[in-house]
Order: C-alpha cells, then sequence, then structure tokens
C-alpha cells in the first residue's frame, strides 16, 4: 500500500471500530438520525476542515479560520437584520468578503515572505476585532428564507434527515476531492508542500497558487460561517472559538501530513466525523464531562503525530527497478 | 567520435564573449563556449573556476553583463530557467529538483497535465509516462511516489522531463555525484542513447576519468576564464589537469621553493585517521615550524581530511596525539581546547560573521575558549584586535566596522587572526587565496611563512600549485578520497604533483 495511504487507513478503521464499540453500548447510536445529526452538527467545522486540508497540505496553516467563521455570522446578521438585505445577497457579500480576506493573508505569505503562522494569526486578530466592532452582542436572526432552510431536509432511509447544511458540507467535500486529486492546481497545492523551490523550478505558479490556496481556505470559512448562522439563527463576535485548532486537528487525524506535501481530502472527513462520534458519544452517555471530547481529540492526535512518524521515517525507499540494457 | 567542430554546422548553442561581473570580482570573464547536437561537451574546473556562473547564464538562472547566447544562430535571452526551459535548454541538478512526495507520471508532466473541462486526463499522463521512461529503458511503477526511488531513477526521471519539455540542450549538473558505480554505468547508458538522438548534453563534473568516457570535448574555466576547448581524443588526464590548476605549469617556470628548512618537533600525529565514505584512513605527522600542503583535484577528499582533523565529521578510525600525548577529537571545541585552528575554505558561508565588526570577529573564537563567564572587557578586545591586525596588517579603516565591507583578502586575514589569538599550536587553512584578488595572493603567502617561523605547524590545502611550492615542507596529495602521495625535497614542484593527481585518471582513461 501507499505509505501516504497508511494514516488514512488507520483513521478509517479507529473509526468503524470506535464506532462498532459505541453502537455495543447504545445501540441507538446505530441509525441514520445520529449520523444525519453527526452531518449537520459538524458541517461548519467540516466546511472548515476542507480549506485546512489544502492550507496544510501546501506546507502552510490558517489559524484565522474560527475568527472568519465568527466574523461571517456577525457580518451576515448585520446586514439581514439591520441593512435589510435578502440571505441570498447577505451571503455573496459574504463569501466575496472572505475570499478578499484569504487573498490578501496569501500574497502577505507570499510576497512579504512571512510564515503563514504569523500572517493568519494576525487575520484571526483582524477578524475577530472586526466582529466585535460591527456587534459585540449576538445578533438573532429572524427572516422566512431561515425557517424555510432549517425546515428543508431530505428523508434518508431509517428515517435520519440529510438536513441542507448537512448536504452543503457533502457537497464541499466532493468538491474538494476532486479539486486535489483532479485539477492541475491541486497538483500544484502538493507540489508546493513537497518542496518550493523545486515546485517554481518546475514551473509551478507559486504566487499565484499560494494567494489561491488562502482564498480558498478563508472563502471555506465563510460558507463555514453562513453554516453556521443558518444552524444557530444568529450571528455572534465570539462564535466558533478555536474551530481553526479543530480543524487542524480534523485534518491531522485524517492523514494529512502536518508538514505538508501528503494528505487526503476524504482522510479529514473521517477525521470530522470522529470528532462527532465522540460528541454524540458523551451525549447518549450522559454521564461524561463534554470536556471529554477534547481529551479524546487530544490522544486521537497525538498517537496520528506518532503514527505518521513512524510510516514516514520507517519506510525508506525501497522500489524494485527494472533497467533494461 | 564525432569530427568536432564540424565545419558549416552551426553550434545548438554558442555563447560569445561572456562576462558575469559581481562586485568588483570577474566571475566570468570574456567566455566563449559552444555545443553541437549529438555531442557530450564536459565543462571542468575547481571551485570559483566559473563554471557554476556560467551554467547559470546559460540557463537563464543569470543574466551575462557582456556578451550573447545564441540558440541556433538566432541571438536570446532568457528572463529565468523557465524560459530557457521552454526554448529548449533543460537542466538538470545535482540535487534532483523535482517532488518526492507525488507520483512518477505527476513529475514527469507536473504543469503540463492533459486536462478535459479541468479534470486531469490521469489514465492518459501515467501511459505516457510509461512511454517515455520505456526510452530510456526503465520500467517502474509510474503511479508510485517518486521519493520511493532510488536516486539514480530519480535522475533519469528529471531528465526525461528535461527532455521532454526542452528537448535540444541538456545540461547534466554534476548527475554522477550521489551514483553508486553500477548507477554511473545505467546514467552513461542513458546519456549514450540521447547523445544518439541528437540532443546537445553539457556534462558538468568533476571526475576527470567520467569525462574521459562519456564527453567528446571538454572546456576547461579558471578563475573566470577560458583556458581552452579541446578534444579528448587530442589530450591525455595530465593535460587536462595542468589546464585546470594552472596552464603553465609545466613550462620551465620555476617557483622558489622553501627548500629543506629545519623543523622542530611532532607537533601532532594522525594516525590512521579516517571515515568510511569520507576519506580512506591516512597517517600524518605536523611538525614545530613546517607547512604541509594539501593538492587534490576538487572531490578528492582534501576539505573532508580536514574537517576531520578538526572534529567537524567525527572520525570513526585513528588516533590523534598532540605533543605526544593522546587526545580525542569528536567536535570542534575539544579541537580548539587542543589548540588547533580552522580556516574553512568558504569563509562567507563558515567562517564570517559578516554583520558583526572585525574586533568582534578577531575575539570570537578566543572568548568561547575562554568560556562565556571570563567575558573580555572591551579594552582587552581593543587591544587583542588591534595586535593581531597590526601583525596581519588587515586594512581596515576602523575595527568596529562589518566584516562584511572588507576585501576577500582582508577578510581572510581577519578569521586568520581569530585562530592566532587564541595561541594555536596547529592551524588548518583550506584554500587561504580562493576568491581573493590575485595582487593579494603573495601577501597570504607570506604570512604562511610568517606563522611557519613562528613556529607553528600548518596544513594548507589549495589548488594554486605554485602557491603550495613556496610555502610547503611537504606536500601530500589526495586522490579519490585517500591520501595516495607524500612529495618532499625536490619533488615539490608543480609539475610532479600534477602527475600524482593524474596518475589514476590517465591509467583508467586509457
Amino acid at each position: 500500500m501507499n505509505r501516504s495511504l497508511r494514516p488514512l487507513a488507520a483513521t478509517a478503521t479507529i473509526f468503524v471500530l470506535a464506532y462498532l464499540a459505541a453502537v455495543s453500548q447504545h445501540p441507538g447510536m446505530l441509525s441514520t438520525r445520529v449520523l444525519g445529526n453527526f452531518l449537520t452538527d459538524n458541517a461548519f467545522l467540516g466546511i472548515a476542515a476542507v480549506g485546512m486540508t489544502f492550507v496544510i497540505i501546501s506546507g502552510g496553516i490558517d489559524l484565522s479560520v474560527g475568527a472568519v467563521i465568527g466574523f461571517t455570522t456577525v457580518l451576515i446578521a448585520v446586514l439581514i437584520m439591520w441593512v435589510g438585505l435578502h440571505p441570498l445577497v447577505a451571503f455573496a457579500i459574504a463569501l466575496a468578503v472572505s475570499a478578499l480576506f484569504g487573498a490578501c493573508m496569501g500574497a502577505a505569505i507570499h510576497y512579504l515572505k512571512v510564515p503563514s503562522f504569523i500572517v493568519t494569526l494576525a487575520g484571526m486578530f483582524l477578524a475577530r476585532g472586526g466582529a466585535s466592532v460591527l456587534s459585540p452582542d449576538s445578533i438573532g436572526i429572524k427572516h422566512e428564507f431561515y425557517s424555510t432552510i432549517s425546515k428543508s431536509y431530505l428523508l434518508m432511509p431509517g428515517g435520519g434527515r440529510l438536513t441542507v447544511i448537512g448536504g452543503i458540507m457533502i457537497a464541499v467535500f466532493l468538491f474538494g476531492i476532486v479539486l486535489a486529486h483532479r485539477t492541475r492546481f491541486g497538483s500544484y497545492v502538493y507540489a508546493l508542500g513537497g518542496n518550493e523551490t523545486s515546485a517554481a523550478l518546475m514551473g509551478v505558479p507559486v504566487a499565484r497558487t499560494t494567494i489561491q490556496i488562502y482564498m480558498l481556505s478563508s472563502t471555506l470559512a465563510g460558507l463555514a460561517g453562513i453554516v453556521f448562522s443558518l444552524y444557530t439563527s444568529a450571528g455572534y463576535s465570539l462564535s466558533a472559538l478555536g474551530v481553526e485548532l479543530d480543524a487542524i486537528a480534523a485534518v491531522v487525524i485524517g492523514g494529512t501530513l502536518l508538514t505538508g506535501g501528503y494528505g487526503f481530502v476524504a482522510g479529514t472527513f473521517v477525521g470530522v466525523m470522529l470528532q462527532g462520534l465522540v460528541q454524540t458519544y458523551i451525549v447518549f452517555d450522559g454521564s461524561l464531562s463534554s470536556w471529554w471530547t477534547k481529551i479524546v481529540i487530544g490522544a486521537l492526535l497525538f498517537m496520528f503525530i506518532l503514527l505518521q512518524r513512524l510510516v514516514f521515517t520507517a519506510s525508506a525507499p525501497s522500489r524494485k527497478v527494472l533497467w533494461k540494457t | 567520435m564525432p569530427n568536432i567542430p564540424r565545419d558549416g554546422l552551426e553550434p545548438v548553442l554558442r555563447a560569445r564573449k561572456i562576462t558575469k561581473i559581481f562586485g568588483r570580482h570577474r566571475a566570468l570573464d570574456d567566455v566563449d563556449f559552444d555545443i553541437y547536437g549529438g555531442e557530450v561537451h564536459a565543462l571542468l574546473g575547481e571551485n570559483g573556476a566559473g563554471k557554476s556562473t556560467l551554467i547559470k547564464i546559460l540557463t537563464g538562472a543569470y543574466q551575462p553583463d557582456e556578451g550573447e547566447i545564441l540558440l541556433a544562430g538566432q541571438p536570446v535571452s532568457f528572463r529565468d530557467p523557465l524560459q530557457a526551459q521552454a526554448k529548449g535548454i533543460g537542466t538538470v541538478y545535482q540535487e534532483v529538483n523535482l517532488l518526492p512526495n507525488r507520483s512518477v507520471a505527476e513529475n514527469l508532466f507536473l504543469g503540463h497535465q492533459p486536462t478535459r473541462f479541468g479534470i486531469v486526463q490521469r489514465k492518459a499522463i501515467e501511459a505516457k509516462a510509461r512511454d517515455v521512461l520505456a526510452t530510456y529503458g526503465l520500467e517502474i511503477d509510474v503511479r508510485a511516489e517518486l521519493g520511493s526511488y532510488s536516486v539514480a531513477v530519480q535522475q533519469v526521471v528529471a531528465i526525461a522531463r528535461a527532455v521532454e519539455l526542452s528537448g535540444k540542450v541538456l545540461v547534466l549538473d554534476e548527475p554522477t555525484a550521489s551514483l553508486d558505480h553500477n548507477e554511473v554505468r545505467k546514467m552513461f547508458e542513458v546519456v549514450e542513447r540521447l547523445k544518439a538522438r541528437g540532443l546537445a548534453i553539457v556534462f558538468i563534473t568533476h571526475f576527470l576519468d567520467q569525462v574521459f568516457e562519456i564527453a567528446d570535448r571538454v572546456t576547461v574555466l579558471r578563475n573566470g576564464r577560458k583556458v581552452g576547448t579541446e578534444n579528448l581524443a587530442d589530450v591525455t588526464a595530465t593535460d587536462v589537469v595542468r589546464m585546470m590548476l594552472g596552464k603553465d605549469i609545466a613550462f620551465g617556470h620555476q617557483p622558489t621553493r622553501i627548500g629543506e628548512a629545519e623543523t622542530g618537533p611532532a607537533r601532532v600525529e594522525f594516525t590512521d585517521l579516517g571515515k568510511s565514505g569520507k576519506v580512506a584512513p591516512f597517517s600524518l605527522t605536523l611538525h614545530e615550524g613546517e607547512v604541509v600542503g594539501v593538492a587534490g583535484l576538487l572531490g578528492s577528499g582534501r576539505t573532508e581530511m580536514a574537517r576531520l582533523m578538526f572534529g567537524v565529521d567525527a572520525a570513526d578510525s585513528g588516533r590523534v596525539r598532540v605533543g605526544g600525548k593522546p587526545v580525542t577529537i569528536s567536535n570542534p571545541s575539544q579541537a580548539v581546547a587542543a589548540g588547533f585552528g580552522f580556516c574553512p575554505e568558504d569563509r562567507k558561508i563558515d567562517g564570517i560573521f559578516g554583520d558583526l565588526s572585525v574586533r568582534e570577529n578577531i575575539i570570537i573564537a578566543l572568548q568561547a575558549k575562554l568560556g562565556w563567564f571570563k567575558a573580555l572587557n572591551r579594552d582587552e578586545q581593543i587591544e587583542i584586535a588591534g595586535r593581531f591586525a597590526e601583525a596581519l596588517d588587515i586594512r581596515a579603516a576602523s575595527h568596529d566596522m562589518p566584516v562584511k565591507l572588507l576585501s576577500g583578502g582582508n577578510q581572510q586575514k581577519v578569521i586568520l587572526a581569530r585562530w592566532l589569538a587564541i595561541d594555536p599550536g596547529f592551524l588548518i587553512l583550506d584554500e587561504p587565496t580562493r576568491g581573493i584578488d590575485v595582487g593579494a595572493h603573495a601577501e597570504i603567502v607570506r604570512t604562511i611563512n610568517r606563522l611557519r617561523e613562528d613556529g607553528l605547524a600548518l596544513l594548507v590545502i589549495s589548488s594554486e600549485l605554485d602557491e603550495v611550492v613556496a610555502y610547503s615542507n611537504r606536500v601530500v596529495v589526495m586522490r579519490d578520497r585517500e591520501m595516495v602521495a607524500e612529495l618532499t625535497g625536490e619533488d615539490i614542484s608543480p609539475a610532479v604533483i600534477v602527475n600524482a593527481i593524474a596518475e589514476n585518471k590517465t591509467r583508467s582513461a586509457s
């Protein structure tokens, strides 16, 4: 097996085992209702994590994701409730603003040669601060469109509901998978994560690709903000605190190498679902503190980083070669 | 061997009167170079000869200050390597510049993948990759990560990519440096195939025997100037070594020799010192008041030898005795404690702290030896720096100015002063005159002679044979990572040294 697939296979195996273990204790967890809730409850995290996957594969990091989600929810609430725009118009503006924000961060990272950690940290403070300036208080959103959306769903066999926002997340993952593995842009992202100097010498448009990567991440964070806004029907400057870290955890648990160059968007989906599974288990159990989610995720993360280290250092080049002379 | 140059046939690539100046240094001075289709043209020269500058100009990484480049007779200029690549000049670097984390197929066609509605046609790429590699005699799983294959395979993939995307001129920059013997054979088969296909191949290496084996013509550069271009059929290895190390060596001009100067008791004794893969075990004793010169071509193990002695690389065999007492030297601070000093070859990278002042650069080794708790106060620093600056005639407007503003010769003397300040018993100088104005060479040589008279033991590595002869009591010759000769007395002459360096090459080439 391709060595970069091994952490992903491990994650998938752990997810299946953990799910079976959870089901053996709480048979109620084996239903499409629970699955539907998984998707709905983690939609914003999943969407943001797709963008984060691209950033990490390219060898960078985006700490601004949670703040961009928070900012977007406030911006949308302000545009709908105070300015009186239709939600769809507000969404379009929010996406445009976050795309521009990401492009600026990408440009700063490339042209100023500042590490992505620093640039996106500054972006995080800017977005979070900007949200608080727009409105320090939570703004409830009451609009016909919102109630329509939250009432619409696709009935799955077994009575589970695939909500609009759950559907958006799945669509984003499918889009991400195609983008990463079947387009030139995707191959450039991996190229940057592998070796930026080589990539440049091989003709990869480094500046354009870097800007596009952070634009993609911020736009998806903006979309996650829209989803979060639909999910909570509110805009609050402090919402989605720390989501960037959950997203990074999901990406790494999903088999993407934190140093870049290797990873799968599909793996991130498993990573998100694994986090959702732990949360759901804790809800079903009823006696555990919700902080156990963090502890379990922390332990998993640590385990996966160890696993990757082992897989990537143990497997030296050893492929057989046929030379014809 | 094709009869080159061929009358009436236009070279694929011709560089005319190329000059490149960095600051005050002429890295290339009025150099001509041409290459025909179906030819392997070797480019030889020691470090600093201008090889890499010329290659960077041919491949678009640098722009020449003077001169022109003609591609198939038409003047061209390249903005960057990508443009050179698009116009037909592909380059494969020593450290393979591909993506080990991606598949072989993707590495071949990255940026040129066929797409349909924006979707990469993976099957088509893989089929094409298999076809292309088959023409190089390579059958591998093109879907596997490039990094899972050996360097030799990666290099062939890099060559295949360069040929696919460029297809006229292929520049191979030290392609065999990290290959083993069998892999070198495979590499040469690949080169032969490409030659048969009519490609023009520029081959850069420092392995002389490989040049004779694979190349048709050779151009030798020295100190930024072209020494000459020869048909390899018409010359011997000794001729080429002579071209590389100084063309006038064998012709009568006999530099003054220091002769059988008296030397003191043994200062440092190295016995069977070696490190597998770096330097074969060697034994060498240096006496007080003695200079031992080290001659050999680039890559012969000269620098590796010095690094072992100073503990930069830990030896895996051998013993060291200083003043008759055994010592352990497995890192540089032990070497400093034993009274060793080391002025490395590339002083900009390894020796000089460019932004620090002359004074700080001089006292830094002494301070390190004393330990940081016994800080030298400013007056002591000024006094020490002043004393050595005067002794070595370091010319700086002020000892507080940053060292990087000094000329190369003065920078070299600052490093010398740094080591003299700790009062060493044994000093290693690796290419002390490299990159220094020719006028300042004599002064460095005088300094070396003065240090010898002061009773130091010195090991001086140099490609400047005239200078080696001028200051050495003994000369050891390195070849293929082995000490192959020790010359004394009358044998210390450029002609004998050149023969010692080339001996083996002549044998294997014939």
